[in-house]
């Protein structure tokens, strides 16, 4: 029988290890309330295809912002996949141990970075550049896509340099041992065998573009449109929220909330496809 | 495959090489241009003196404060819970159902971007609970919004102490609460703190759910019931409403400096404490 | 033992919380709404409060119509909403004009159009006319910068106009300042602002033939003019209604004047 103080510590231990999960089902309820109504009285086919979007009117669509999220997303993914998973590769199977040391590191702090101070950039520099070389407004998805890129590139860069790094050094000596040369056996052996780590890198990579708001409002313009070219400015779901989310009011918030519970919807699909990209990595391993 | 393998090699060395070095020069170029816009503004009176005319002249020393409190809150009440979940995960229980559906909970709030919390903050705290904007109903978001970097570095710092120290303690009659009070948690404080240090960054550098939560105002809080502005919101606000450019690269560079160094100490850290553990 | 102070503490957060942020002062209250008046909310606030040490306002921003629905809530004692036409729901709101506010149509400064008609305007914003050459100007696209969806200002500035029904390719800005930055930075664009926010990086075009000055908004010549209304829940009292006086007073209206704004009367 275990003493009375040891049982409570233990009851409370527990309920302390269900916070993370309480919370994470209160605010989907609490997201859901209050925009999972709003959505089936105006019908969902109608929410999320329409892209009429005027809610002084009661136009409430969401195509343009779910197209130019996909956009601005697909495009970061351009920017930053390949630079990053090419960073790991690098640091891990090419770079000497002492510019590893002090590279890494550096790339690390990107992450802390805060987003506005990324997005003023974009505003001061990158979309400059744009208006005057290429045309345009500037702001644009392409504007998005390149700050977003360099955004998710830590994340991108340390999930796939671990699970490079979590490769058996005996698959990388089998395959030297049979003649390849060091990128031979980097391509055909290494990276496949953490494909699967560099898959979540680069889906745990897209939550973070999908879901990044600040920087984005910044950048991309904001127009609620469906973009035809790469210099068309366009409003993502989370600038739509953040604009309007200090002024709405009734319906307007609710349809606020509604679009919240699509971007939730959205990055919960992500973050499972993240989930199991590396159950199947840990499974194998 | 007409490519020599010699060849091939050093073309790809080539590249992934260029690839890390651009994204290192971006990494400089941020830091540069913010820093050195930035600096020339920054000087004893801008940090400790409070902004006039809404930040266009004066200083930041509210938003510094602002800056301070709402992380420092946010952790205080994130702590326990992350602390405590991660003791019941290693110390409590064996791995089953109970800790993959824990487990899955806390991957998924890891995923979940600030916006959302922004607006359950806003919607839970702010409204149902009738908080307004305040210092609380902040970090009570941002306590969210970093449990999950908690529970794990605290779970991989608790893992990591050897079981011996474990035996050493139950064969002494502690019970399994004084095991891991005196043996398990003094020896995982430094992978806590680096948890910590990390959730700090993240708090410092959060502005869309901070703005809905804590609201942007611009006196110095008296109390945790009060709206507070931390330096990022200021920045925001400094630089999209126009108000003084030079202002606002200022808040940047001492942003971007406070981020720096709390990361730098936390990678620090977290390196000591690996390498420590395997010497 | 220190783990077990901070669970107690986690749960004195968790009490403190649920009994809510209430203000602790009767004279205590929060300013909240339009983020036009906001810097001079502030402003009137701190000199306000220099002279009486025992008040204490917080000033929050969020838009017009956040003003009105947290002074209806009680979440602000006073909303502040810069709109020509009040929403229904402010019916229940005692309405005090605090100040008076141009919008002011801008262009680039490399611009040759200094001119433009309401008929003009409203065509550009709602996309028919989409070359500044159709108004007189160069062959080139125009490119249109609207306020969020919201916004005092855009609300008054569409009521004002009349019939506008914003084109979708619009860039949506959500603040004065950067619709001003686009519009100095891209030769193609137009937006409007608060007259008090012009400077010399934009330039404003007369509406109708009236030109955007301060003169010719008191003089009534101007046409896109908004008041910036106070509200509050029943009528004011205590220090809420001290503060509205100071605003209203000659050194309060004084302070409006200078920083841009026009005085309520």
């Amino acid at each position: 029988m275990k003493p009375v103080g040891e049982r409570v510590v233990e009851w409370t231990l527990k309920g302390l290890a269900f916070s993370a999960l309480a919370s994470l089902l209160l605010i989907a309820v609490f997201i859901f309330m209050e925009g999972a109504p709003f959505m089936v009285r105006l019908g969902v086919k109608d929410f999320l295809f329409s892209s009429d979007w005027r809610p002084q009117e009661g136009h409430y669509g969401i195509f343009a912002m779910i197209v130019a999220s996909v956009w601005v997303t697909l495009g970061a993914m351009l920017v930053g996949a390949p630079l990053g998973i090419a960073g790991a590769v690098f640091l891990n199977e090419f770079a000497p141990e002492s510019v590893r040391r002090v590279i890494k590191p550096m790339i690390e702090l990107l992450a802390g970075i805060p987003s506005v101070v990324y997005g003023f950039i974009g505003v001061m520099v990158v979309a400059p550049l744009i208006r005057e070389h290429l045309g345009g407004a500037g702001l644009s998805v392409l504007a998005a896509a390149l700050i977003l890129g360099v955004m998710i590139l830590p994340t991108v860069i340390s999930i796939s340099s671990d699970a490079i790094g979590s490769v058996p050094r005996s698959y990388r000596e089998g395959a030297l041992a049979l003649g390849a040369t060091r990128w031979q056996s980097v391509h055909m052996v290494v990276l496949k065998a953490a494909r699967s780590g560099i898959a979540a890198s680069v889906i745990l990579g897209m939550g973070r573009a999908v879901g990044e708001t600040m920087a984005v409002i910044m950048v991309a313009g904001n127009a609620v449109t469906i973009p035809h070219s790469p210099l068309d400015s366009v409003c993502t779901l989370t600038a739509k929220i953040a604009l309007e989310m200090g002024s709405a009011v009734g319906l307007h918030r609710q349809a606020l909330f509604a679009t919240g519970v699509v971007l939730f919807i959205g990055i919960m699909v992500l973050n499972g496809l993240a989930m199991a990209a590396m159950k199947k990595r840990s499974a194998r391993t | 495959m007409r490519i020599p393998p010699k060849a091939s090699q050093a073309i790809a060395v080539a590249l992934l090489g260029g690839a890390t070095l651009l994204t290192l020069a971006v990494l400089v170029f941020v830091i540069v241009f913010v820093l050195g816009k930035g600096l020339p503004v920054i000087n004893w009176a801008f940090l400790l003196d409070v902004p006039r005319e809404m930040g266009k002249a004066g200083g930041i020393f509210p938003t510094i404060v602002g800056t301070l409190v709402l992380p420092l809150v946010a952790i205080a009440i994130a702590l326990p819970m992350g602390v405590g979940t991660a003791v019941y995960l290693t110390e409590y229980t064996r791995p089953g159902r109970v800790t993959s559906v824990i487990r899955f909970g806390t991957d998924c709030l890891a995923g979940i971007p600030s916006i959302i919390f922004g607006l359950f903050g806003y919607i839970f705290f702010v409204t149902i609970l009738r908080m307004g904007w305040c210092i609380l109903s902040g970090a009570l978001t941002l306590a969210i919004m970093v449990l999950p970097t908690i529970i794990r570095t605290a779970e991989e710092a608790i893992k990591a102490v050897p079981n011996s120290y474990r035996e050493v303690s139950y064969s002494l009659g502690a019970t399994r609460w004084e095991t891991v009070l005196k043996a398990v948690l003094p020896n995982a404080l430094p992978g806590i703190v680096t948890g910590v240090m990390l959730s700090v960054g993240r708090c410092i550098g959060e502005t869309a759910a901070v703005i809905f939560t804590a609201g942007t105002a611009l006196r110095l809080p008296d109390s945790l019931f009060d709206s507070a502005r931390t330096m990022a919101v200021h920045f925001y606000i400094l630089a999209r409403e126009g108000i003084s450019n030079e202002n606002a690269y200022g808040t940047a560079a001492v942003l971007v400096i406070s981020v720096l160094i709390v990361n730098s100490v936390s990678y620090w850290m977290m390196h000591k404490f690996i390498s420590g553990r395997s010497a | 033992m220190k783990f077990v102070t901070s669970v107690l503490l986690a749960g004195v957060a968790l009490v403190v919380m649920t009994s809510g942020c209430g203000r602790k002062a009767e004279t205590a209250f929060t300013v909240a709404g339009s983020t036009a008046f906001q810097p001079f909310a502030e402003k009137l606030a701190d000199q306000f409060m220099a002279s009486h040490p025992d008040v204490n306002i917080t000033v929050q921003g969020g838009g017009s119509s956040l003003g009105i629905q947290s002074a209806l809530s009680g979440t602000a004692q006073i909303g502040m909403a810069d709109l020509v036409i009040l929403p229904p729901e402010a019916s229940a709101l005692t309405p005090v004009v605090a100040a008076r506010d141009g919008i002011a149509i801008i262009v680039n400064p490399a611009n040759l159009i200094k001119t433009l008609t309401t008929e003009q305007i409203r065509a550009v914003f709602n996309g028919t006319t989409g070359n500044w050459k159709e108004l007189g100007g160069e062959d080139r696209p125009i490119r249109v910068v609207s306020r969020e969806t919201g916004s005092g200002t855009r609300s008054s500035f569409e009521q004002v106009v009349g019939g506008i029904s914003l084109l979708r390719e619009a860039l949506v800005q959500d603040s004065n300042g950067t619709i001003r930055e686009t519009v100095a930075n891209d030769r193609d664009s137009l937006g409007y602002l608060s007259h008090g926010l012009l400077n010399a990086k934009v330039s404003a075009v007369s509406v109708d033939g009236v030109a955007c000055t301060a003169d010719q908004i008191v003089a009534g010549q101007y046409k896109l003019v908004r008041p910036v209304y106070l509200l509050t829940k029943g009528a004011p009292a205590g220090a809420v209604k001290d503060f509205i006086d100071y605003i209203l007073s000659a050194e309060g209206q004084d302070m409006i004047k200078q920083d841009g704004l026009l005085p309520a009367k």
